[in-house]
């Protein structure tokens, strides 16, 4: 039997039977082999019940080839952990060991992931939570959260610093945990399953609702007609624009520049009042469903989505030439906050946290789906990984996903077929896995879904780009004065409930 | 006056913000009923703080008072004056800030240590400004107390004319500083690691946080009367002045509420070198002055 199970297109299901299963020892070396490459990187790790045993898979993508990497092994006991070679796994075998308990050995840090306490040893309370300690009598320690001053998600920060300098910044999550992995396997499926991940984070509705709708399109073994995958594309891409206005508003905010901040937010209330015209929600949901859809986009919205984009641009230029041009808003901007290239790959970063320090990594030009393939899409990569260049990458993404739109727009009027609508009750394929990736506008989201012998969903994983990328925020602000955190918070903008699920 | 001024002058900059921002903004009284709100709830005091927690709002507010006594308005002579009172205000002010710093610290949480440091750092490089001003005002018109110096300021010729346009822009920039607004501070922000005055005082409530809201708006308005009166001229009738007086208290509020619009905040590690440049422009003004004194005595 091969060890490595490779596929290049993930509109097809897997079986089980092809997945391999290799003794741990070769699969960690051809794990650790593989990403040794820098065009690999690991979309999902995660072990999942099996005949009184835990079966385990990972995923890794392969950029340069456009291939997924399937490799598994099944395991009772302890074995030795891969983040002790590759420090991109630290979450995922932190999570691995919070719902399995089997034990990663070497693991340098494993402390809980959503949880505030160990669940494998519950009697050591939260006193005997592992943070991190430095011994100084310069020292200090500062701690934020969970409960925060502005409205934002719940989260525990806690510094340590010298002065105002942060030396290390260590982040506690979990706070937001619903057990939406386990609803996902309890629940009957079909409308309900579309609901949950809707709710996975508030911030990507589209981007969850449209990768879990493309898996449950993949299970059933139907192919996405034309016009239903270009009005997700177009969704997705008014998704990315409204968020990267609402934080380019939130980054004036911080810094305090008014003017930048109320332009930016009444632009993003065009944006989102144009997902409401269309689908009756501000964040698009009910908008994607499995199969089918409810709102199907016309000539009509489309000339409206134009339109409003028109009068958004119109606005959003000259604020942009303004915001990167104020010396006061410059100076606050960069080298603040910056991340290296080597560091981004170190800790496994994606999405558009990556690409602003040089890491090419973005799923509609390295795994696309179907509108993508067509478009020849090339990723915007800028260099200096700072809080500006997280910022003017907003700023052209922006662009570029206004002429996205614009295009795929163009083709529906040539194209008026019959409008399907959605299925809940379609049979899944027995003893399937489907994985599926979606570039939203914060990275890679990946939802994998594996059926038991009754096409019945037994496991389904979810992994928000926030899971790969929180790491990067902590490096991020070491060295920093700890006031230009919350500017380096919002240049990430990651999701809480997304990690915490 | 100062005091009457001191009660619009919040309202007016809010006022102005919003309408820079195209909103309409709250009343202009409402920074007055949020206290009034403030005055009728009750007190809750942290287990860990001592006296001086419970005594910094009074005597921040005493302070302020007192210097309000020092300040003339236009060209009347103020409540109480004597030779070199600007120095007796300016420490006066600072004994108030003492206070604060020293109840922020009392409270133990590290936010409100980090806003102490920072506070007591601006204010300390803020006072060779203030004192360097008002002492190159003191050198060009020979007297040495607020309402000397105001009733013989007048711009007697071209050095005085910069040396007023200089200590104008100054005068703005250290009621900025001191009062903890952009591009030092941002009063608006609600995150706690890049406060400097509003986490100093996380622990107060109820009528303490409304003294502490008197007497930071009264500290601004006497910054205020500082620049209207060297503006105000000393021929015209009292009432005259006094309207010119509340006029220029108006435009005051509305500039700064002009400059908080349209810039972003200072970096932390920023700020000193901003304040040290204040201190440059100070020399500036000093050096002037003292050249238009060497020009008259020839």
């Amino acid at each position: 039997m091969k060890d490595t199970l490779i596929i290049s297109d993930t509109s097809l299901p897997v079986s089980l039977a092809e997945i391999p299963v290799t003794a741990y020892a070769l699969f960690r070396q051809r794990v650790l082999t593989a990403m040794a490459d820098e065009n690999m990187h690991c979309v999902s790790y995660f072990a999942f019940p099996d005949d009184g045993e835990y079966r385990f898979i990972c995923i890794l993508a392969d950029d340069q080839t456009h291939q997924l990497c399937l490799m598994g092994h099944r395991d009772q006991g302890p074995f030795l952990s891969l983040t002790a070679d590759n420090p991109a796994f630290h979450v995922f075998e932190r999570e691995i060991y919070e719902r399995t308990g089997i034990l990663p050995e070497e693991h340098p840090w494993l402390k809980p992931l959503r949880f505030s306490v160990d669940r494998q040893n519950s009697h050591k309370g939260m006193d005997h939570y592992p943070f991190f300690n430095i011994a100084g009598d310069e020292l200090h320690e500062v701690g934020v959260g969970p409960v925060h001053a502005g409205i934002i998600e719940p989260g525990h920060f806690r510094f340590i610093c010298h002065g105002e300098k942060v030396l290390h910044l260590e982040i506690q999550l979990g706070y937001q945990h619903r057990g939406i992995e386990r609803m996902m396997e309890s629940s009957r499926g079909g409308l309900s399953h579309a609901l949950l991940a809707e709710s996975i984070a508030g911030d990507s509705v589209i981007g969850h609702a449209s990768t879990h709708a493309a898996v449950i399109e993949t299970l059933s073994g139907s192919r996405l007609s034309a016009s239903l995958s270009i009005e997700r594309a177009v969704a997705l891409e008014l998704e990315r624009i409204a968020m990267h206005t609402g934080d380019s508003a939130a980054l004036c905010a911080d810094v305090a520049y008014q003017l930048g901040q109320v332009v930016y937010e009444s632009l993003r209330t065009i944006i989102i009042n144009t997902t409401q015209r269309w689908c009756g929600n501000r964040f698009g949901k009910g908008l994607v469903r499995p199969h089918g859809t409810w709102f199907p986009l016309n000539e009509d919205l489309g000339r409206i989505i134009c339109n409003n984009l028109d009068a958004v641009m119109e606005r959003l230029l000259p604020m942009v030439d303004r915001l990167f041009t104020l010396p006061s808003v410059v100076s606050r901007f960069d080298g603040t906050g910056a991340v290296s290239r080597s560091q981004m790959l170190a800790v496994g970063a994606v999405g558009m946290a990556a690409r602003s320090a040089g890491l090419k990594r973005d799923i509609r030009w390295s795994h696309p789906s179907m509108p993508w393939k067509e478009t020849a899409f090339q990723p915007v990569v800028l260099e200096t990984g700072d809080v500006m260049a997280r910022a003017m990458l907003r700023k052209i993404e922006t662009e570029q996903s206004v002429s996205l739109i614009r295009h795929w727009i163009d083709q529906i009027k040539e194209q008026a077929g019959a409008i399907e609508q959605p299925d809940y009750q379609r049979t899944l394929l027995p003893d399937a896995l489907a994985v599926q990736l979606t570039e939203g506008w914060r990275g890679e989201i990946c939802h994998v879904a594996i059926t038991d012998k009754h096409g019945k969903i037994m496991c389904y994983k979810i992994i928000d780009p926030s899971f790969h990328n929180w790491m990067a925020l902590a490096l991020a602000v070491r060295m920093q004065e700890i006031s230009d955190f919350p500017v380096c918070n919002k240049s990430f903008n990651l999701s809480y409930c997304g990690h915490d699920l | 006056m100062t005091l009457v001024s001191a009660l619009i002058i919040p309202g007016i900059i809010i006022r102005t913000k919003s309408l820079c921002s195209g909103r309409k903004g709250p009343a202009l009284f409402q920074p007055l009923f949020d206290a009034g709100v403030l005055l009728r709830k009750g007190v809750v005091l942290s287990p860990v703080t001592t006296l001086v927690f419970r005594i910094a709002p009074s005597v921040s507010l005493a302070s302020v008072l007192t210097a309000v006594l020092l300040v003339p308005m236009g060209r009347q002579d103020a409540l109480l004056s004597f030779s070199a009172d600007f120095v007796y205000f300016t420490y006066i002010l600072a004994l108030g800030r003492f206070f604060m710093i020293l109840a922020a610290l009392d409270t133990g949480s590290s936010f409100e240590g980090m806003g102490a440091n920072r506070e007591a750092l601006y204010s300390l490089l803020v006072e060779p400004v203030f004192l360097l001003l008002l002492g190159t005002y003191a050198m060009f018109t020979g007297y040495t107390s607020f309402s000397e110096i105001f009733s013989h300021f007048y711009f007697s010729n071209n050095y005085a004319f910069i040396a007023g346009i200089l200590g104008f822009y100054l005068l703005i920039q250290i009621a900025m500083v001191e009062n903890s607004r952009l591009p030092v501070d941002d009063p608006k922000t609600h995150l706690e690691l890049t406060m400097v005055h509003e986490v100093m005082i996380l622990d107060y409530s109820g009528p303490d946080l409304a003294i502490i809201h008197f007497s930071t708006w009264i500290k601004f308005a006497l910054y205020g009367a500082l620049v209207s009166n060297s503006l105000v001229p000393s021929g015209w009738p009292v009432a005259l002045q006094t309207g010119l007086f509340l006029l220029l208290q108006l435009s005051f509020g509305i500039i700064i509420g002009l400059l908080e619009s349209f810039r972003a905040r200072n970096k932390m590690t920023k700020n000193p070198q901003f304040i040290l440049t204040l201190t440059a422009i100070a020399l500036l003004v000093f050096t002037i002055m003292l050249l238009s004194s060497y020009m008259s005595s020839k």
